[in-house]
This record gives structure tokens, sequence and C-alpha cells, in this order.
């Protein structure tokens, strides 16, 4: 590894933080409304960021071919999401504001965010509700016709507008109809079943795409003046997660190794709030929402190792330790610090369940307060999975959870425009790395996702489009031509090595390293310890994976090995930047630096910078760039949620 | 537990499918039924036998990829349960599995139990949004909205399109699909400028894509993972008979 500065530019505007936005805007360069249709724009992924971004191209003109995954735009991960999304609307009268909600994220992040993107996320957030709600997407509304807000993790207003337990969802499928009505008009190009495995470079600027039909496994090149990957997250390099199974690392590693950096690849959310690890055979773990937390009490008994049945441990017995020790925020302290304690206390043995391994959230108070009607109609569809999936009736015994990988703050380094370090490609969604810091708050994500797609992008990639004097390209330059050779041989290498192990026997074993060293809490000798396992995990990858098939074919086998095969590669300078980091912060949770009370504890003279790595050939070589944070607003201070 | 299977094999869409034999033992009661796909995988991949290709993603029931016909059941034996939401506590040590594809005319099978829905993703495209531009809207709260209808609403907008409706259906019908759209969409101030249109042009597209008639069956919302009410489908014979009528822009 080696260090260079200086300082990438973010291209952040200065001045009133309250007009960087308008004043970046006007500065900008513009597309005539008449050129728009000249220009085509290639979006990967149709999840909320490549979703409402497709959708809003296509509106404002622009030629728009979009790929994803899956059999159809409408189930890209992002329909999973449950809990809601946040805007500082104040409808509830309490106190939010724009300037609120911007506090409220960069310290939620642990003040490793960017300011200036902070605040135009939240100023954007309230066009968001108003456009969701004009497509048709049904909020909860209260009894006077108006929309319902709840309370999310990390902050003491209500903010959080929903769809019951399935926001993400409602809001997704209003994206989706969005692109559906300019695929049907012929704007937007739409195909499904295609997996992007490179990014086309034509004088140094992104103008295409090499993708896989997953139907026929033919190779297919796009061509156009800018591309965008909204790809979403890579917490599936921990194996289990909450993440869709699809949801993967490979555009955005592909890209990265175009030359696009990789910023704060160790931020993790871990979720504290999920139904735990039932056996081996478990291929994914589901979250119950935070939303859960404005009603359900987390505690554990005062006795380690106490196995008493739940209704035999007294009141006074219990131990609601998110309450005991945060006073202020109570079950609503961000994820980051609720996960922590889960963990501290089944480390010291207070846990319940088999291995103590889970921690109750207990129903009872509010069932009993509220009347069991309204706490199924404000939960019903969360409650009635998590009895599908562990046969427990969670109105009449408290839930058992555990904390689990979520989300991923880190992705590609963008600037304040959402252009990589690779010109003319845009990075939407979670796939970028830049407004949540070291932690997300809970119903952060949607309003990102939708922000970067309906109104930061459209204005933004204008400043490439109409600035930089694009020549034509097309399919047959030899760019493309060598990017599908690549992406050729490393689809036949797979399939050559014809050894004796499955890709999901490599993949769990990936996941156990990552979660035992890079998870919830990290040390040194542990990070080291990973990062030689992996390397060594993915030498016999390489020699002994079993991939049946051809590449001709529908083939889901082949799938899963190209996306194994860049977490393998991936999780090693994930590592590293956790290795790097000897700070803790948000997520980010250093063994070595917490307080007295063991809380994360920020090294800001020598860490307040946001970590953008440069790939620099296989084996983890890479190269560190920094880029400082500075904190003009949101004065640098511990957290503290007591 | 083990497990008798019998699940239909097809390499792609111009090849005869045909049902096949495995036998599969440790099946836990806690696996999802795609757990014990999964492990059924593991065990082809070891023995140089292709492994049984199936949508999935969310493995939460609530992005649509999966779906499969199970002893004759969509979805399998559980109420309001997609098929990664199955769990194998349902079934029993020596039981015999019978896995198939949906079964329709307008989903071509891709492999194995995949089909392909885009005749879905084209009659959404037909009419089923509100035509509003981003940055167009008013405030969100300018129109209330009755909690009442934003619930129902909701009901019907939760349909995950997983198909299973069409699947259940004897007919092959995708009208439980086609009109919790419509519903969705015709139960809120927001969907009532385009109306006619949008009834007129789903339904259009219903109809060309190959899907069969309604006969009143309810068979597509005993099967629906989501329980999108059947009244949909009253609703969408209500506006489509409105649009055709009374409407200026009716035939
Ligand atoms: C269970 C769960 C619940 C959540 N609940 C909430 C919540 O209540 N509130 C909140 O704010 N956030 C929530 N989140 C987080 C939030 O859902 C995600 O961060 C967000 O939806 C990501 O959106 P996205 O558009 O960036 O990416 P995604 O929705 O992940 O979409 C990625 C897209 O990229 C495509 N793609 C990926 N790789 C390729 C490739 N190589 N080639 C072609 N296409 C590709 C996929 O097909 C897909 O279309 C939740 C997350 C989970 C897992
Ligand atoms: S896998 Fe998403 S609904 Fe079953």
């Amino acid at each position: 590894m080696s260090t260079q500065n200086p300082i990438l530019d973010s291209k952040c505007p200065t001045g009133d933080i309250e007009t960087r936005w308008d004043r970046h805007r006007f500065d900008m360069k513009q597309v005539n409304p008449a050129n728009k249709r000249k220009f085509h724009i290639i979006i990967v992924g149709t999840g909320l960021a490549g979703g409402s971004a497709a959708a809003t191209l296509a509106e404002l003109g622009y030629k728009v071919t979009s790929l994803c995954i899956q059999d159809s735009p409408r189930r890209a991960h992002s329909i999973a999401a449950q809990g809601g999304i946040n805007a500082a609307k104040n409808y509830p009268n309490d106190g939010d504001s724009i300037y609120r909600l911007f506090y409220d994220t960069v310290k939620g992040g642990d003040f490793r965010a960017r300011e200036s993107n902070v605040y135009r996320l939240a100023q954007v957030s309230n066009n968001i509700i108003d456009q969701a709600t004009a497509q048709g997407v049904p909020f909860a509304r209260e009894y006077g016709g108006h929309l319902d807000n709840r309370s999310f993790g990390g902050a003491q207003v209500s903010r959080t507008f929903y769809a019951r337990g399935a926001t993400g969802q409602q809001l997704l499928l209003g994206a989706y109809a969005a692109m559906s009505r300019q695929i049907q008009l012929g704007k937007i190009d739409m195909r499904p079943r295609r997996e992007m495995l490179d990014v086309v470079k034509v004088d140094g600027v992104a103008r295409g795409v090499i993708c896989r039909n997953m139907v026929t496994g033919e190779y297919e090149r796009y061509a156009g003046d800018a591309v965008l990957l909204c790809t979403g997250g890579y917490g599936n390099v921990f194996y289990l997660s909450t993440n869709a199974k699809a949801s993967n690392v490979t555009a955005s590693w592909r890209a990265h190794k175009r030359g696009a950096y990789f910023a704060n690849p160790c931020y993790t959310q871990i979720h504290p709030t999920c139904i735990p690890v039932s056996g081996d055979h478990q291929s994914k773990l589901t979250l119950m929402s935070e939303s859960l937390r404005n009603d359900g009490r987390v505690w554990v008994p005062k006795k380690a190792g106490d196995s008493r049945a739940i209704n035999d441990i007294p009141e006074e017995e219990r131990d609601y330790y998110l309450e005991r020790r945060y006073p202020a925020f109570g079950n609503l302290v961000p994820r980051d610090v609720a996960s922590r304690a889960s963990k501290e206390r089944c480390d010291a043995g207070f846990g319940v369940g088999p291995g103590g391994k889970s921690v109750y959230l207990d129903f009872a108070e509010a069932i009993q307060r509220d009347g069991e009607d309204t706490v199924r109609a404000k939960y019903g569809n969360l409650f009635h999975m998590y009895e599908k999936i562990t046969d427990e009736n969670p109105y009449e015994r408290p839930m058992r959870i555990y904390p689990a990988v979520h989300y991923t703050m880190g992705g590609l380094w963008v600037d304040y425009n959402l252009e990589s370090t690779v010109p003319g490609l845009f990075v939407l969604g979670e796939a970028n790395f830049s407004d949540h810091g070291a932690n997300r708050l809970g119903a952060s994500a949607l309003m990102q996702g939708l922000s970067d797609g309906y109104f930061v992008i459209p204005y933004t990639v204008c400043g490439h489009l109409a600035g930089r004097n694009l020549q034509p390209v097309s399919t047959s330059d030899e760019a493309f031509a060598e990017a599908e050779a690549s992406v050729r041989e490393r689809t036949d290498a797979l399939l050559a090595v014809n050894g004796s192990r499955t890709v999901d026997s490599f993949h769990r074993e990936l996941g156990l390293t990552m979660w035992d060293h890079c998870g919830m809490a990290r040390n040194k000798d542990g990070l080291q310890q990973a990062i030689d396992k992996i390397g060594s995990l993915r030498e016999e990858f390489w020699n002994d994976v079993r991939v049946l098939g051809s590449n001709e074919e529908f083939n889901q086998s082949l799938e899963k090995a190209g996306r194994v095969a860049d977490f393998l590669e991936f999780a090693e300078t994930f590592a590293m930047d956790a290795l790097d980091r000897s700070e803790s912060c948000g997520g980010h949770f250093r063994e070595e630096s917490q307080t007295e009370e063991g809380e994360a504890l920020r090294d800001d003279d020598n860490y307040c910078y946001a970590a953008a790595w440069e790939y620099q050939g296989p084996d983890g070589k890479a190269a560190l760039h920094k880029e400082d944070l500075n904190f003009e607003y949101v004065k640098l201070a511990q957290r503290s949620y007591k | 537990m083990k497990l008798n299977l019998r699940i239909w094999r097809q390499k792609d869409a111009a090849a005869e499918g045909a049902i096949e034999t495995f036998e599969l033992d440790g099946v836990s009661p806690d696996m999802s039924f795609l757990e014990m796909l999964d492990i059924l995988n593991e065990k082809l991949v070891g023995e140089g036998t292709d492994p049984v290709a199936f949508d999935h993603d969310c493995r939460e029931g609530v992005c649509g990829s999966c779906g499969a016909v199970v002893n004759g059941q969509v979805h399998g034996p559980d109420t309001e349960t997609t098929l990664c939401q199955l769990h194998m506590r349902r079934f029993r040590d020596g039981d015999t599995v019978q896995i198939e594809p949906w079964r329709s005319r307008a989903f071509p099978v891709i492999r194995d139990l995949v089909v392909d829905r885009t005749a879905f993703d084209r009659i959404q495209q037909a009419g089923g949004y509100v035509s509003v531009d981003t940055g167009s809207a008013p405030d969100a709260n300018i129109l209330p909205v009755p909690k009442p209808d934003a619930e129902r609403a909701f009901d019907y907008a939760e349909c995950i399109g997983c198909g299973g409706c069409v699947a259940a259906c004897p007919n092959g019908a995708a009208m439980l699909f086609t009109a919790a759209k419509v519903a969705h969409l015709a139960t809120l101030p927001q969907g009532k400028v385009e109306r006619d249109a949008r009834v007129l042009a789903m339904v259009t597209q219903m109809d060309e894509e190959g899907f069969g008639a309604c006969t009143n069956h309810y068979e597509c919302t005993a099967a629906c993972p989501k329980g999108v009410p059947i009244d949909a489908i009253a609703t969408m014979n209500r506006e489509y008979l409105r649009a055709t009528f009374l409407s200026k822009e009716g035939v």
C-alpha cells in the first residue's frame, strides 16, 4: 500500500451552505433542450437510484438504455426496504427543518461525510415525498387524510414517511411506473437479465459497458455519452446479509479496475434488529425493520446465562440496556450504537436463545397500552414474516433478534456531481460513498437513492455532456473489442478450473472470515489475518472451484462464480481500509480505539478524511488517496446519545 | 428429513422438458424451500449434474422473483406465502414433492423453473402509471386522501408481480395482476385523471399477450401471496365499462 497526496478534488461549492446547490446549478453548463435527444445515457441498475434517474433523464429528452440483472426492473433490491423514507417536511410540527435533518445526518454519520452533499440531500428530501405522492405511492395517512410520520433512530423528531412495512416496494414501484411510461414512449430501451461486466473507456472517458445476456450468454456492447452505475451495495461480501441474493460488487469492482477509486470500503452497517441465524443452511438474513423500535423494547435478563422462560423473568430482573445506557434516545439510538450494545451483552453472556446469540425485542407493553389491533395495523406484515421464519408468535412472546450486515456506506468515490474518478462515469445510490459517512441513519438510503436519481444527476450530468466536447463512439471501436475480450477471458477461466468445490462453499467461507475479523469489532491482528486468509482463499478458488455448464446458456452457477471472484478481490481492499483506519467511527469499530464506556472513539487529528483507493494491480495492490473533510457548520464532537 | 423430489427440468425454451427425480436427505424443518433447493444444487454440482435453475432474489417475499407450483399448488401449501417464505416444517420425512414452473402460454420457460414474465412489464407499460414528470409535483399534503382509501390502495399496490395468479388460473388469465394496478390507481385521486385511457390500454395489452379470459374461478386470489383482494377485478370491470361507454375516449 502506498499513500498518495494531494487530496482529491470534491468540486464542492463553498460559501453559504444554504445556497451552495443553487449556485452550483447556476454555474454548471446546460444542455439545450433540443440537444438532449442527441445524448445517449447508459444506466446500470433499476433500483431507486437507477429507476428514478432513468425515468427523469428520459423525461428530459435524453436517450436512455437501462440494464438490470433481474427479469424486471421492478425487482431490484430496493423493493425490500421496509421501514420508511426521511424528509424534512416538518408536517408533525415537532421542530424539524432542513438544517436539523442535515445536522442529524452529519452527526449520525459520525462526522465522516461531506457537509455540502448532506445539506443538498436534506434540501431535496421534501421534493421526493411530493414526487412519490403524485405518482400514487400509497403512503400511510392520518385520519384527516394527510401524510403520517413515524420515528427512526438517531433523530428526536418524527420525519419518516412510510407505506406500512413496504416503503421501498411502493417507492420502487413508483419509479418503475415512471420508467414504464418512458419505455412505452420509446425513450428508455430496457434490457433486463443483463449483467454488466466491464466499463469501456475511450480517450479516458467512460463511453460504454459490456454486458452478458444472462439468458443466452451472449456478450453485448453498449455505447453512449455517459455511464451511470446504480448497482447497489456490496454487503454480500459477508455472504450472510439482509441484501438480496443478486446484490454484488461486480459492477463497482470492474469500474474500480478501470480507474474509479473505491472510497471507505470498510464502512459497513450492521443492523441491530435481524432474525438470528438458524443453521448452516442459512442463505440470507431477514431484517426486522427499525420502525419496530418505536414500540418494541430491547432487553436481556439481568442474570448471565438465565435460562428461565420469558414469563418467569420478572420485570425488575430484565435489563433494558439501551434505555439504561442511552436515556435520551433509548431504544432509538442509531444502528451502530444499538448493534454494538447487543453484541456487548451477548459476548458478556447475557444473550438469549440458542448459543446465547440473540436479545429480546418486546412488544408486550405496546400491546397492553395500544391493543393488539393497533400494533397489528402498524407492523402486521413484519410480525407475519417473523412468524413464518421462526415459527414463533411475536404477539405472544418477544421477538429474538441479533445484528446482521445490512448496508454499505462505502462505495465508489464520487465528487459533488456524483462523478467518479473516471470522467463520464457517475455513481448513484448505495453504490457511491458520499452522504452517510461512517454510519447511515435509518430511512436515509431511500432518500439518498431517490435524491441522486430524481434531483441531482439530471443537473450534474449536463456539466459532463455539455462541457467535454464528446466525439461520437461506436461499439466497433477497439476499446469495446478489448473490454469484451477481457471479460470473455475471465469467464472462460472460471469455466476451465473444473475443481471440486462449489461457488457457494467459497462464498460462505469468505463470509465467515469477514464476519469474524471485519464485522462488528475489528482489530489490527484480526485484520491482518483476514488479509492473509482472503488471499489464500482466492488462490484456492481459482484452483479448485467447480462451475458446470457453458457460457452459452442460462447458467446461474457461472453468474455466481463471477460475483464471488470479485468479492474475493474486493474483500482484501476492504480489510486493508479497515486496517488503515485505526480510529473507530460509526459502524467501523476498532477495539484499539474506544472510550472508557466502550463507545467508538474517533481520532479527528489523523483520520478526518475519506479514504479513496486506487487499483494498482491484482493481489491487493492499491494506493490510498485522501479527501480531507471539513466541518464548517456541524462542530466536530464526540457523538453522544445519552 | 428425507424427501423425494420430482422436478421439472428443461434446458431452454426450445427443449422438451421432463420431470426428473432426486432424493434429498438432511433437510431441516427450519430451512426455507429455496434453501432446500440450494442444498440440492450443492449436491448436484458435487455429482457433476447441472443444478436446478430457479429465479429468486430478496428471499423475503417482496420482489416477486421466486415461484413454482409445488404439489399442484402455486407457491406451495401455505396461504399468503411466497415460495421463498415457505418453510420445510410444512413437509414430513419421506414426502414426495413435485416442483414445476408456472404454466402459461404468456410465460415461456427459460430454463427449469425459470419463466419469462416480461408480458407483465408490457401490461404495466401500456398505462400503469400517473403521468407526472419529475419536479412537477405539488406539495404532498395539498391533496388529502381519506385514510381508508389510502389503505385500500395499498392493498392493491402490494402486488409483487410474481405471476402466481396466472399460474393458478385454469384459463391462465392475468386479471388479478392487471386489476391490482388499475384498482390501486383508481382508488386514489392522483390516478383519476387518466383512468379511462389507462384501463383501456392495459386490458388491450393483456389480451394481446395471450393471457386467458376470466371466468370467475377465484383461484388467483386464493393463490396470491399478498392477498390482493378479488374485488380489484370488479373494480377493473367497472372502470372498463365506464371507459368504454361513458368516456369520450371510449370505443
Ligand atoms: C431488508 C432491507 C430493508 C431496508 N429498509 C430500508 C428503509 O426502510 N429505509 C431506507 O432508507 N433504506 C432501507 N434499506 C436500504 C435501501 O433499501 C438500499 O440502500 C437502497 O434501496 C439501494 O438502492 P439502489 O438503487 O442504490 O440499489 P439497488 O436497489 O440495490 O439496485 C441495484 C440495481 O443494480 C442492478 N445491478 C447490480 N449489479 C449489476 C450488474 N453487474 N449488471 C447489471 N445490473 C446490476 C440490480 O439488478 C438492481 O437493478 C433497506 C435495505 C434492506 C436490505
Ligand atoms: S425471492 Fe423475492 S419474493 Fe421470493
